[in-house]
């Protein structure tokens, strides 16, 4: 008896361990992502971010002037103990004691430290990162050498306003649409009832590829195209058939006595609609509306073509997307850039998580 | 008889009728109008204005949610006013018109667009002609398209491609999940474990690329590496490379991109498997138990067959996923060394290439994809007596 229990112990052990490892798998990608948009520029740029833990690094104790010792870096040396010739000591050898000779610098100019191997922990936190990606200006930076370099920021600000401007009412349309859409396919009878919502059956799994060379031939002929509007009606039209399914399910369910008394009181449809369904299917307007806000404000292929042509319109995926390509090694833009871009996402999915899973439960697929 | 006072009132108020009337037609006309004239004041306030961006940004907002809004009460306000006949007949497409009209120009008619324009080279038919003359036009190349696409070097390699997005995405992203689902389960922390695998669903693919080129970051060997993948490589004796754009291992450095949409979507399949594992009855696994299976016996025997249903909607949502994949490959590398897939083939073509008719037959190709799917669905649809 005691030793299954035992094995019960041991095997929850090994879940709880497996879980953790796969855990941890997944949450440092980000994780470094993080951290090194708080780290100082050069940092990032010649260390890792894993530096920021403790770690044991070679650091200097003592330093040696080789002209003063009387060395010549063209033959074998001998420094505290140990002798090799110049490569080896640019390389570093360890003296018995557990220390370290370094030659710094070349044969002429260089100096020779004696280092010992200590744990330290690389901590220099600053918001500056966020400051260049957001500021849009040029700042300047010391190199340890003293000579001095510009690099240009970043204007994050205009295009997070941008998505914003994109985002809520391509989120708040569609629902808005297909919510009067369900009601009527739940509620009301009319010719071709079936008929419509098998196209909308039909229309979720249509890859939007499908659409975007018309739609952008039809905005270039009504000159829609850079507009807020285009984009919102391109991304309404694209979760229009999701967001009619879904809301149709859960408003055909509602009970049905509620409104018949309403009808019966004389209410109209329209004030049926409004004071009592809308009210009623907040849970599933609300999980629709975080399934659509995380897929319009991560929407780079849309915003792409019928925002592309217009820089001023830009949208954030657009601006990281532009950082990467002509800045790839600027990473205290980009991760700070990134982090800017999920700010907004992350916060919706934690304060409503519990919608978003019951939209995920309910849901199908998106074209 | 009939009293002059009587005729004069009867005067008066066939008068006060007319006026009512004009007055209701006035009303009728003036209200759509001037909602009209605002959302247009509105469009060409946010196309063409200079005013500070928070200030547009606001505007677009509440013109962009309250226009639709204002649109739906005119038009049903308008339909109100009919006799009670014309009002049940119209007012069921006041409330589904729009969402059909938006559909059928946003996806349902562009099909068919779509496949006449693949049916014509580069610039799609002659503008200004009928359909036969556009159709016996030089223009008018029928398949030949189609005949391209599925011959051409880079779109064959795109499909290879493609078909390994689409093996190993799906498949990873189901086995991890699962197992997770299964793991978290049993653990003693499985709503913090749920919610960290979770969370990268929040992130765009382009953050996503950012996040996933720092791991994949390269500096020449010798020197210090700050990409966390070259880090561990060097330090275990290996070379560094510079992972998705390392040409050498082609196709399998698409391996390095497909890892991404792994690390976002698993969290998906988690949830969907976590919820089915717990519909399971406790009964079943605890006579299971009884009956001395083991926990594999229990997970293969049991808990499969359970959520099978599941498992394929979940495989097939993944496998959607992966055919129409985009952001990731165009923002990691372009679709340069060997990583084409055949959305980034189909912006190529149509975008940058401008061949709006090899492009298009792509687009019919990735359509014809999904159509299994879209005849599942609408199967299980007719299944459903209740509507």
């Amino acid at each position: 008896m005691s030793s299954a229990k035992n094995q019960k112990r041991l095997g929850k052990w090994l879940v709880n361990l497996t879980l953790l490892l796969l855990v941890l798998i997944w949450t440092i990608p980000t994780l470094g992502i993080f951290i090194s948009s708080f780290r100082n520029r050069d940092k990032i740029a010649t260390t890792g971010w894993w530096n920021v833990f403790p770690h044991r690094e070679w650091r200097p104790v003592s330093e040696l002037d080789p002209k003063a010792l009387g060395l010549n870096p063209d033959e074998v040396m001998e420094i505290e103990g140990v002798s090799g010739t110049f490569d080896q000591f640019r390389k570093g050898i360890e003296t018995p004691d557990g220390k370290r000779v370094t030659w710094i610098g070349n044969k002429r100019l260089g100096k020779v430290e004696v280092q010992e191997n200590a744990w330290t922990i690389d901590w220099d936190f600053s918001l500056d990162n966020y400051e260049q990606v957001l500021g849009g200006q040029d700042f300047e930076f010391r190199r340890p050498d003293g000579s001095v370099e510009v690099v240009p920021g970043d204007n994050m600000v205009n295009a997070f306003l941008n998505s914003l401007a994109v985002a809520i009412p391509s989120t708040v349309i569609p629902i808005l649409i297909a919510a009067f859409a369900a009601y009527a396919f739940a509620w009301m009878k009319f010719p071709g009832r079936r008929g419509m919502f098998i196209m909308v059956v039909a229309l979720l799994v249509v890859p939007l590829q499908i659409a975007l060379v018309p739609i952008l031939r039809d905005y270039r002929s009504l000159n829609l195209n850079g507009t807020f509007l285009a984009i919102w009606l391109a991304h309404t039209g694209f979760g229009l058939a999701l967001a009619t399914y879904l809301l149709y399910n859960y408003i055909s369910s509602l009970p049905r006595d509620i409104l018949e008394s309403a009808f019966i009181d004389g209410a109209s449809h329209f004030t049926v609609f409004t004071t009592l369904v809308l009210p009623l299917s907040v849970p599933a307007l609300a999980s629709f509306a975080i399934f659509q806000f995380l897929w319009v404000w991560n929407d780079y292929l849309v915003a792409l073509i019928f925002l592309g042509g217009n820089p001023e319109f830009e949208l954030v995926t657009q601006r990281m997307a532009a950082i990467v390509g002509a800045r790839g090694q600027d990473w205290h833009l980009l991760t700070a850039g990134a982090f800017v871009s999920m700010i907004l996402p992350l916060t919706v999915f934690f304060t409503l998580q519990r919608f978003f899973v019951r939209g995920l439960l309910a849901g199908s697929v998106k074209g | 008889m009939e009293s002059p006072n009587n005729k004069v009132a009867g005067d008066q108020s066939f008068v006060a009728g007319i006026l009512a009337l004009i007055g209701r037609v006035l009303l009728a006309v003036s209200i759509p109008l001037i909602s009209f004239y605002v959302l247009y004041l509105g469009f060409l306030f946010l196309r063409d204005s200079n005013a500070p961006r928070e200030i547009i940004v606001l505007i677009a907002i509440i013109w962009g949610v309250g226009g639709v809004g204002l649109l739906y009460w005119v038009f049903n306000w308008l339909v109100e006013k009919l006799p009670d006949q014309w009002k049940g007949r119209l007012l069921p497409f006041v409330f589904v018109g729009p969402a059909i009209a938006i559909l059928s120009w946003y996806l349902a008619i562009p099909t068919l667009r779509t496949f006449y324009l693949s049916l014509f080279g580069r610039d799609g038919p002659p503008e200004g002609l009928s359909f036969i003359q556009q159709i016996s036009s030089a223009a008018f190349v029928g398949f030949g398209n189609y005949a391209s696409v599925f011959t051409q070097d880079l779109m064959v390699e795109a499909f290879r491609n493609n078909l390994m997005w689409i093996i190993f995405g799906s498949t990873f992203s189901v086995i991890f999940g699962l197992l997770i689902a299964v793991l978290a389960d049993r653990s003693s922390f499985e709503k913090l474990a749920k919610s960290l695998i979770f969370l990268p669903m929040a992130i765009s693919f382009v953050g996503a690329g950012i996040i996933w080129n720092f791991i994949y970051e390269y500096r020449p060997e010798g020197q210090t590496q700050i990409g966390l993948l070259n880090s561990i490589v060097t330090s275990l004796g290996g070379t560094p490379e510079a992972w998705p754009q390392w040409v050498a291992i082609s196709p399998w450095n698409n391996l390095f991109l497909i890892v991404i949409v792994v690390w976002l979507q698993a969290g998906f399949s988690m949830v969907l498997f976590s919820a089915a594992l717990k519909g399971i009855p406790e009964e079943l696994l605890e006579a299971g138990r009884i009956d001395g299976a083991n926990e594999f016996q229990i997970f293969f025997r049991i808990m499969m067959p359970y959520i099978q249903g599941t498992l394929i909607s979940v495989w097939t949502t993944i496998i959607i996923f992966t055919l129409k994949i985009f952001d990731v490959v165009w923002v990691m590398t372009g679709g340069q060394f060997g990583t084409h897939v055949i959305a980034t083939q189909f912006y190529r073509q149509s975008f940058t290439n401008r061949n709006s008719g090899f492009g298009s037959a792509i687009a019919i190709v990735l359509l014809i994809a999904v159509i299994p799917v879209m005849i599942y669905n609408l199967k299980r649809f007719r299944e459903q007596e209740a509507f």
